[in-house]
Formats: structure tokens, sequence, C-alpha cells
């Protein structure tokens, strides 16, 4: 059974750089179809997260929050 | 206490450490190194305090920098191309407000030039000498006392007006042995500005910079850097006069110079000659206003300097064309001699028909 | 559900300046949360560099005093100087520390200062549009060698951490980089001890961070991270290069 987690992705910080859904071991995260104030697609998240955080860890923006428990 | 002899090296030095100087960083360029060294013996064992021979003249400027950021009184001290690798680090201390003394003991040049004295950086001094539009306080003293007091007033009004101050000697001063009284003792506290950067405690964190990517915001700084000078001049602006009362010609001299002009002066009094002496002490502020009032009942004016004529340029605009200027001067680190002085003085006296 | 990862507290919320996927965001942050956990926001002092990084103040949530280009070692060595209590960092380029700076650095670590530095080395100048770095590589296009690095003319990127190693004065020096979690993971290390020698009085320390430009290598921000691995690390390994403080990382 493996831990619950989740993350939330600040729509308004994310650049779009891909990074989080490229290291993001469960493949839960997507470009997004929006475009953000800034001219960016953000990244969306949605399925089973772990909460390992790696996401967060290489986001270049802070702009990922991670939950587990 | 007591007077004694020392070379004007050694006393801007000792004045310094006795106006609570923390930090000096230098550089050995002749004909200063004695300065250098005063520091190395004197400052580098005093607690809190800190003495570095850095790797270069940019470095130790910078160094300067650092410590101005922590509120410290910190100096350096060098000669003529060295002040010129100093000019960066100059503009960002005038443009960040950090108070910094700056001592140029100046010699001939351009180039590496001569190791004599020579007045050459006038205008490296008064104009700014960096990139930007800014000024730092200039004083220029001529004799080894001067050196000392003026140097504990350079950290007074380096403090006061948030500003880098120089000290425009040379080597002549530089070398000279006079008597020189220290009216101030070390403190036993060291002074340290509030404006500084000492770690976020109990505040805000603090920034320190000039860039910006809008112009309209460092054209306020500019603005309001320029206000300051406004105070500076109103405040500060000093100078000597010397038997200017009924002068028909009056020399305008500063720091070495303005001791070789008196000897020469002197000489040409005792021929029956009226003339007189300016001294500015303050070359920036200079003291315009002195030269106005002496203007409107002298109307002959000899700039003399050991260089091309720098100082001649703030004479002339002073006097707004309403007087007129001659010069004289010797570059490259030549010392004239009071006597010769005397000669163009009394050439220049009976040209201008100012005889009856 | 607990946070367990959140800003650190001395990182300002800011919206970075930096271009998607480089590096200085990454190693601001990582800085930042060593700072918040060593307890240093009261006493640390940074001093950002001209670049791509000048902006540094408005994320770094401590004192910061701009330095002109280059001089970062003499301005830290200025104020550690007159003011030891204070927790002292430069963060620096390659072209601010390499080039420009480098006599500035070479001697600060020579003299063993207690500062700390960061140095972020992309292999390019960001700022002003993408010219040859001093640790450009050979055959590297940029815009002042669009014909690549030439041996002949521009010369080998120099190892300047290589260099530092040598001058008795400093006692740890480590490259890494900030390309892949575990890299990132690293990177926060070896900060971490870099800022402990300080504490420690020990010398100068120095953390080499191979950082990802990908606007001025012309790469997406995936393909950067990934050059670093497969080009970048080549020429300049990864690792610890000198440390002689006889301690175990700190974790």
């Amino acid at each position: 059974m493996s831990t619950k987690g989740r993350i939330e992705i600040d729509q308004e910080l994310c650049k779009g750089c891909e990074l989080c859904i490229s290291f993001c071991p469960k493949h839960v995260i997507s470009q997004s179809a929006k475009v953000n104030a800034a001219g960016y697609s953000p990244a969306s998240f949605d399925g089973e997260c772990t909460g390992c955080a790696i996401c967060a860890l290489v986001c270049p923006e802070v702009a990922i929050e991670v939950y587990r428990g | 206490m007591a007077k004694v002899l020392m070379t004007g090296n050694a006393a801007i030095g000792e004045a310094a450490i006795r106006a609570g100087c923390q930090c000096y960083f230098g550089y050995p360029i002749t004909p200063q190194n004695e300065l250098t060294e005063h520091m190395a013996t004197h400052l580098s064992r005093r607690k809190g305090c800190s003495f570095i021979q850095a790797e270069s003249e940019i470095s130790a400027i910078n160094m300067v920098y650092g410590a101005s950021l922590t509120g410290a009184r910190t100096m350096t001290s060098s000669s003529s191309p060295g002040i010129s690798l100093k000019q960066e680090g100059i503009s960002y201390l005038a443009a960040c407000e950090l108070p910094a003394v700056i001592v140029n003991m100046s010699r001939g040049g351009p180039g590496l030039g001569s190791i004599s004295a020579a007045q050459s950086d006038y205008f490296q001094s008064t104009r700014g000498g960096g990139h930007g539009d800014y000024r730092t306080i200039v004083l220029a003293p001529s004799t080894v006392q001067e050196l000392a007091d003026l140097t504990h007033l350079a950290f007074d009004l380096a403090d006061k007006y948030l500003i880098p101050v120089i000290i425009l000697g040379d080597g002549m001063l530089g070398q000279m042995m006079e008597p020189v009284e220290f009216k101030h003792e070390a403190p036993t506290e060291l002074p340290i500005r509030s404006r500084a950067l000492r770690g976020a405690k109990g505040r805000s964190s603090r920034i320190i910079k000039t860039f910006t990517s809008n112009p309209a915001e460092l054209e306020e700084i500019n603005w309001s850097l320029f206000r300051r000078y406004q105070l500076i001049k109103k405040h500060e602006t000093t100078c000597e006069t010397f038997k200017t009362d009924d002068a028909r010609l009056i020399v305008v001299a500063f720091g070495i110079a303005a001791r070789i002009a008196k000897g020469a002066i002197n000489n040409a009094r005792a021929n029956g000659l009226k003339v007189g002496m300016l001294r500015p002490i303050t070359l920036w502020p200079f003291p315009t206003e002195k030269v106005q009032e002496l203007g409107k009942s002298t109307k002959q004016f000899l700039v003399f300097e050991m260089n091309m004529g720098q100082m001649l340029e703030d004479v002339q605009l002073a006097l707004e064309g309403k007087g007129e200027v001659s010069f004289y001067g010797r570059p490259g680190g030549v010392i004239p001699t009071p006597s010769e002085v005397s000669k163009v003085i009394s050439r220049l006296y009976y040209q201008k028909g100012l005889k009856q | 559900m607990e946070k367990i990862y959140t800003r650190p507290k001395s990182l300002k919320k800011a919206v970075f300046h930096y271009c998607p996927g480089c590096g200085h965001s990454i190693v601001h942050r990582l800085t930042c949360e060593v700072i918040d956990e060593m307890n240093l926001q009261e006493r640390v002092i940074g001093i950002p560099p001209p670049g791509c990084s000048v902006f540094a103040y408005h994320y770094f949530d401590v004192d910061m005093a701009e330095s002109a280009h280059g001089r970062g070692a003499a301005v830290a060595t200025g104020i550690k100087r007159a003011y030891p209590e204070a927790i002292v960092f430069t963060y620096q380029g390659d072209g601010d520390l390499a080039a420009i700076g480098t006599a500035e650095t070479i001697h600060a670590a020579n003299r063993g200062e207690r500062i700390t530095a960061i140095f972020i080395n992309n292999a390019v100048y960001g700022m002003t549009g993408g010219q040859m770095a001093p640790t450009t590589l050979l055959e590297q296009k940029t815009t002042t060698t669009p014909y690549g690095r030439d041996m002949k003319l521009e010369g080998y990127p120099i190892k300047i951490s290589e260099m530092l190693a040598l001058t008795k004065g400093t006692v740890y020096i480590e490259r890494t980089a900030v390309n892949s979690p575990a890299n990132i993971r690293k990177t926060k290390k070896a900060i971490r001890k870099a800022f402990q020698n300080q504490i420690d009085d020990l010398g100068f320390s120095l953390v080499e961070i191979l950082s990802p430009c990908p606007t001025n290598w012309r790469m997406t921000p995936i393909e950067a991270w990934q050059w670093i691995d497969k080009v970048m690390s080549k020429e300049f390994p990864l690792g610890v290069i000198k440390d002689i403080t006889g301690k175990q990382d700190a974790d």
C-alpha cells in the first residue's frame, strides 16, 4: 500500500519548463492546455501521488507544494 | 600632546587610527608606501581592526566597499596610477552612499609617469573620475600638520554626508618630515554607522545597491545625491587667503604648490609687489564664491599648479570672464622653486601694468 | 495530509525573473533552505554579482549588497574582516568569478578568508546575451565563438576550482550540479558544508554548481539538464575536489 500524497502547482508561478513532468516517477503531472498570465502553459497534476516530492525538488519556480500522509 | 617629527605619509596613518579607522586595505606604490607600512605596523594588531595588503588597488577599493557596508570607518591609499584603478570602486561607493577615505599621494603622469610629486590628478579627483554623475569631497593639505588634521576631518565628513572623501596629497608632502601635533586620541570603541549591513536581526533585511532597470528610479537617485552635494557646498567649502587685502595680483595654488607660492609671494612683497594668494583647501567643493569675492577688487589672477592647467579651469569658471587668468605650471613631477615662481610673478606683474 | 514541502522562510515570495529551467532559482532555494535550517537568517550578508542573478536581493530575505563585476571575493573579505560575526557568502557566475574576478577569487582563497563562495557555472555569459565564458567548452558555440570555441584562439575551459584547491587557505571545494534530483540534494549538502566551515572558522569554501542555461544553450529545459550529464560534466567532473576539514558531510 503506497503512501498517499498530493501536490499543488501554483499556476501563475509555473513557467511550463516540464521538468516536473519529466522527473515524476508516477507520471501524474502533465502540461495543461491553459495559458497563464505570463504566457506559459503550466503543469497540472492528476493521479496517484506518493508524495516523493521529486517534482518540488526539481521545480525552479518553487511553484509546487507537496502533501503526504 | 607634544609635537612629534613625522613624515607626511606616517602622519596620515596615525591620524586615521586616531579617527577610529577600523580597516585599511592598500597596495604598495611609490611614493606612499610609508602610509601602508604604518598601518601594517600600528593598525593591524589593534583590537577589532584589520589590515590587508591586497592583491591590487582594485581589490583594495572593493574591500573598502565591503568594510564600509558594515558601518566601519575604512580607508585605502595609493598614488595616481593606482587611483585610476580605483575609479570604478569609488563610483560604486558614491552611488551607494558609502563613506570611505581614499588617499592619493599623487605623482607625475600620465602612464607609469614618475615617482616625484605632481598635481595632475586634480581633474580625476574633482570631476568624479569614475563613471557617472557623482562627486567626492576632495581635501588638499599643504603641510604635514594639515595632512593629519584633514585626515581626521575626512572620516567625519565621510560619515556625516555618506560620501567618499579623497585626500589629495603628493609625493613631496608624503615624504617630508615636519612637526605634527595629533589633537585626538584613538577611540577605545570603534564608531559604527547605523545605516549598515550587519545581519537582519530585529529588523527587515536591507539591500544596498543602485542598479535598477527603471531609469526614473536612477534619475531620482542622481537628483538626491546632487541635493546633498549642494548642502556640502554650502557648509564645507574651505579655503585660506594670504595677503589678499591689497593684492593687485592673486596667485591661486593648492597643496605643495601653495607652499612654494607662499615663498615666492614673500619675495615679491619684499620687492614692493602687492601680491596675495588664495589657497583652496576643499578642491571639491571649490571656493567659487571666494574667487568671485576677490575678483571684485582684484582683476589679475595667476593660477600656479604642478600640472598642465587643471584647477585653472575652475578659477576661469568661477570668474566668469570678470578677470584675467594667467597660468604657470610644471608637469611631470618637476618641483618648481620659490625663486622661479617669484620671477613669473614679477614678470606678469609688470606685463599687466600693475606697478602703479 | 501534512505539508511536507514548501518555500523556505528566507526565500521571498516573488516571481523569479529567470528563464524556464534555469538553475539559479534552484540554487537560491537550496541556499535559503540551508540558511533556515542553520538559523542564519539574522547573520547572513550576501553579495550577488552583476549578471542574471543581479536581482538575487529580490529573492533572498537577508542583508545583501551589490558588487562591481568580479569583485565579490574582495567585497566579502572587507565585510568579514570588518564584522567577523556575519556569515558572508558570495554568489557569482563564471565570468564574475573566473574571468574578471580571477585575482580577487584566488587571493581571497589564498588568504583563507572565512567566506563561502557559491559559484554558478553555466559555461556562458547569460545576462549579456550568451557570450563565451572562461568555462565555455571547446567547440561550444556562443555569440562570441560563433564557429565554436577554438583552442588555438580562445584557449581551454578553465578549471578554476582545481586551481583554487592548490591554495592552502582553501579548505573545501566541491563541484555539484542542479540537473537531477540526486544532484540537487548533493548540492544542498555541499552548500550546507560550505556554510558550516565558515561557522567553524576553518577557511575558504567554494561550491561550483553546474547550472543549466536553456536560453543561451539554445535547448529546452529538459535538454539543457541532460546536456550537463552527457557533455558538461565530462569536462567538469562532479565530486569533492578538496576537503581538508576532516569532517563527515553535514546531513
